[in-house]
C-alpha cells in the first residue's frame, strides 16, 4: 500500500469561484447551440411590441410619453423576468432532474459558482433580448430617447430581474423537477398581467389594480415607467425598496429549498 | 498509515426507513475497498455519506480528517454516481475540461480522454453517447482532478460482460498508481476482481468484512439442485460441507460452499439423481447465510 502524505502537499486557499471562467463559456456555448431557445426569447417581446405598441406607438400618454416608449418598457421588463425564470429556473431545475446537480455537489466546485455563471449567463441572455428590442423600438417605431434614458433603462430593468432571479432559483428547487415550469408558467404569466406589463395598468379591473402594488413584477414594470416618467404615484424609491425586499424573501426561501433538496435522486 | 475515508457510527433514517444502522468503517489511503450488498442493502446512503451528499441522521463521516459537506474538503475526491444524466449540447471533452476546473492540479484533457478511452469520442456531443461511452465518461470526470480518493457507486451496472472487464482494468490500473478506490457493488466478481477489502452490507449493517479470499469463502457458495427418487432421501442425512436443505417431493435443494465434494459424497453413497443443476446462489442467499451465522453466534 502507498502512503498519501498529507502533510507536505501543497496547502492551497481554496476559492470558491474556481472554474467560473469556464462554467460561463460552457453556459454561453450551450445558449448558442442551442437556438430554439435563444431565437423564441428573442423574438417573443418583439413580437408583443409589433401587436400592441406599433400601432399607436407616437400617441402620447401624457408627461410626454409615448404608447411606444412605455411599452417598449413594459416588454423589456417582461423580457427580462421571463429570461430569469425560464433560462435561469428552470435551467437548474432540469439539471437537477438530469442527476448532474447531484455529481456536481459531491465535488470541491462550490454552488456559488455555478449559481453565479447561470446568473451572469441569464443576464447576458436578458441584454441580447432587450438589446434586440430596443433596436427594433429604434429603427422600426422610431422612438426617441437620450442615449443617458436608454442606458438608465437597461439598468433599472436589470435591477428589476434580481427578484425573478431569486424567484427561479426557489421555484428550481421547489417540489420536482418536472413540476418547474408548469409552476413557473402558473405563476409569471397571471402576474405579468395583473403587474401591468401585458397592458397598461389603468385598463385593468379595479381589483386587479389593488392588488398590484403587491406583487413583484408590478414593481420591476415600475422601475422601468419611472425612468420614462411614467412611473405611479409612488417613490422610485419605494420600488426599489419592493424589489430589494422580494429579492431577499425569494433568497431566503432559494436557500431553504436547495439545502431541503439535499441530493436527492429523480427517476 | 493515513486514514483517508472514516464513517464513524453512522446512521440514517428516512422517515421510518432506518437506510444505514450505526456503521463505522476506516479506509487507509491505498487501500481498494468495495461495498458489496443486494440492491436496497445502504450502499449508496453510505458512500452519499461519505461523499458530504447527505447529512448522517446521527454519527459522522471524514475525508482526511474533514467534514465532507464543505466544497472545500472534497478536493482530493473524484466521484462517479449512478444515472448522473449530462447537461445538454455540452461535447465530450468540454465536460471534461469543465470538470478539471473544479481542482488543484488536473490531469490533462488529452490523457484523461485517454485513460477513459474516449479520445475518439472527444468532440461528440455527451447527451447523445451510448450507455457505456457515458459510463466512461463518467469515469473520466471523476479521474480528471487526479483525485487521491475515487468513489463509484455501482461503476458498471450498465455495462456488457465485455465493456465490463475493460472498465475494471482501467479501475485497476487507476488503483495500482496508489490511490484509494471505495465502490460499492452487488456484484461477488466485480469486488473480487477490484478490491483488497471486501465489506458486506444488508439491510443497512455491515454482516462481514474481510479480504475477498474470506469474503468467497463465506458468500461464495453454489445452489445444486437434483431429484431423486423419495425412498432414497433418507440417503443423503449427514451430507458433509452443506449449509442449508430443502426437500419438496422428489426434488433436492442444497446450499453449498464445497459443490465438487458434496456432489462426490452423492455420488460415492451411490444415488441415482436426475435433472442435475449446479448454480451459483445469488448474493441475497450468501447474505441469509452470514446471517444466519451471525445470529447462531
Amino acid at each position: 500500500m502507498t502512503n498519501v502524505d498529507t502533510a507536505n502537499l501543497p496547502t492551497r486557499a481554496y476559492d470558491p469561484f474556481k472554474g467560473l471562467g469556464f462554467q460561463l463559456y460552457c453556459e454561453l456555448i450551450r445558449l448558442l447551440r442551442n437556438p430554439g431557445f435563444l431565437i423564441p426569447t428573442v423574438l417573443f417581446p418583439i413580437m408583443f411590441f409589433t401587436l400592441f405598441g406599433l400601432p399607436n406607438a407616437k400617441e402620447d400618454i401624457g408627461n410626454g410619453v409615448t404608447v411606444g416608449a412605455y411599452l417598449l418598457a413594459s416588454y423589456g421588463t417582461y423580457g427580462m423576468l421571463s429570461t430569469a425564470l425560464f433560462g435561469f429556473g428552470t435551467g437548474i431545475a432540469a439539471e437537477r432532474g438530469l442527476g448532474w446537480n447531484r455529481l456536481t455537489r459531491a465535488t470541491p466546485m462550490h454552488p456559488i459558482m455555478y449559481f453565479s455563471a447561470k446568473i451572469i449567463t441569464a443576464m447576458l441572455s436578458g441584454l441580447i433580448t432587450l438589446a434586440a428590442l430596443f433596436i427594433f423600438g429604434v429603427l422600426v417605431a422610431n422612438i426617441s430617447l437620450p442615449l443617458e434614458t436608454w442606458a438608465l433603462l437597461t439598468a433599472r430593468i436589470m435591477l428589476g430581474m434580481m427578484p425573478f432571479v431569486a424567484l427561479g432559483l426557489f421555484i428550481g428547487y421547489l417540489g420536482n423537477p418536472q413540476s418547474a415550469t408548469p409552476i413557473t408558467q402558473l405563476i409569471f404569466l397571471p402576474m405579468s398581467f395583473a403587474s401591468g406589463i401585458f397592458l397598461p395598468i389603468k385598463n385593468l379591473p379595479q381589483f386587479v389594480q389593488d392588488l398590484a402594488p403587491y406583487l413583484p413584477a408590478y414593481h420591476s414594470g415600475q422601475l422601468a415607467w419611472h425612468t420614462l416618467g411614467a412611473g405611479d404615484n409612488s417613490s422610485l424609491n419605494s420600488h426599489i425598496i419592493w424589489n430589494l425586499g422580494f429579492t431577499v424573501l425569494f433568497l431566503a426561501l432559494a436557500v431553504w429549498a436547495y439545502k431541503r433538496d439535499e441530493a436527492k435522486q429523480y427517476g | 498509515m493515513t486514514l483517508a475515508v472514516e464513517l464513524e457510527n453512522a446512521s440514517k433514517s428516512f422517515g421510518s426507513v432506518q437506510a444505514l444502522r450505526n456503521v463505522s468503517i476506516k479506509v487507509d489511503a491505498g487501500e481498494v475497498v468495495a461495498f458489496l450488498g443486494p440492491n436496497g442493502a445502504g450502499k449508496t446512503t453510505a458512500i452519499s455519506i461519505m461523499l458530504g451528499l447527505r447529512s448522517p441522521s446521527s454519527g459522522g463521516a471524514r475525508i482526511f480528517g474533514q467534514n465532507p459537506r464543505e466544497p472545500k474538503n472534497r478536493a482530493r475526491i473524484g466521484v462517479m454516481l449512478q444515472e448522473s444524466g449530462v447537461p445538454g449540447l455540452l461535447k465530450v471533452r468540454e465536460l471534461i475540461q469543465l470538470f478539471t476546473q473544479f481542482y488543484n492540479a488536473p490531469l490533462m484533457v488529452s490523457k484523461v480522454l485517454e485513460m477513459a478511452n474516449l479520445t475518439e469520442k472527444k468532440d461528440a456531443i455527451a447527451s447523445a453517447l451510448s450507455g457505456g461511452q457515458k459510463q466512461r465518461l463518467y469515469f473520466a470526470l471523476a479521474i480528471c482532478g487526479n483525485p487521491d480518493v475515487l468513489f463509484l457507486d455501482e461503476p458498471s451496472v450498465a455495462l456488457d460482460v465485455e465493456s465490463r472487464r475493460a472498465f475494471w482494468q482501467e479501475i485497476s490500473g487507476f488503483a495500482k498508481t496508489g490511490k484509494t478506490v471505495i465502490l460499492t457493488t452487488h456484484y461477488l466478481e466485480e469486488a473480487d476482481a477490484l478490491a483488497n477489502r471486501i465489506i458486506v452490507i444488508n439491510k443497512g449493517e455491515i454482516v462481514a468484512q474481510g479480504s475477498p479470499a474470506q469474503i468467497k469463502s463465506r458468500v461464495g457458495g453454489k445452489n445444486v439442485s437434483f431429484k431423486l427418487e423419495a425412498g432414497n432421501a433418507v440417503m443423503l442425512e449427514n451430507l458433509q460441507g452443506v449449509q442449508r436443505f430443502s426437500k419438496t417431493g422428489e426434488s433436492i435443494n442444497l446450499y453449498t460452499l464445497e459443490p465438487e465434494k458434496v456432489l462426490q459424497e452423492v455420488f460415492a453413497r451411490g444415488l441415482q439423481i436426475s435433472n442435475l443443476n449446479v448454480a451459483g446462489a445469488g448474493l441475497e442467499e450468501a447474505f441469509m447465510e452470514i446471517t444466519e451465522q451471525g445470529a447462531s453466534k
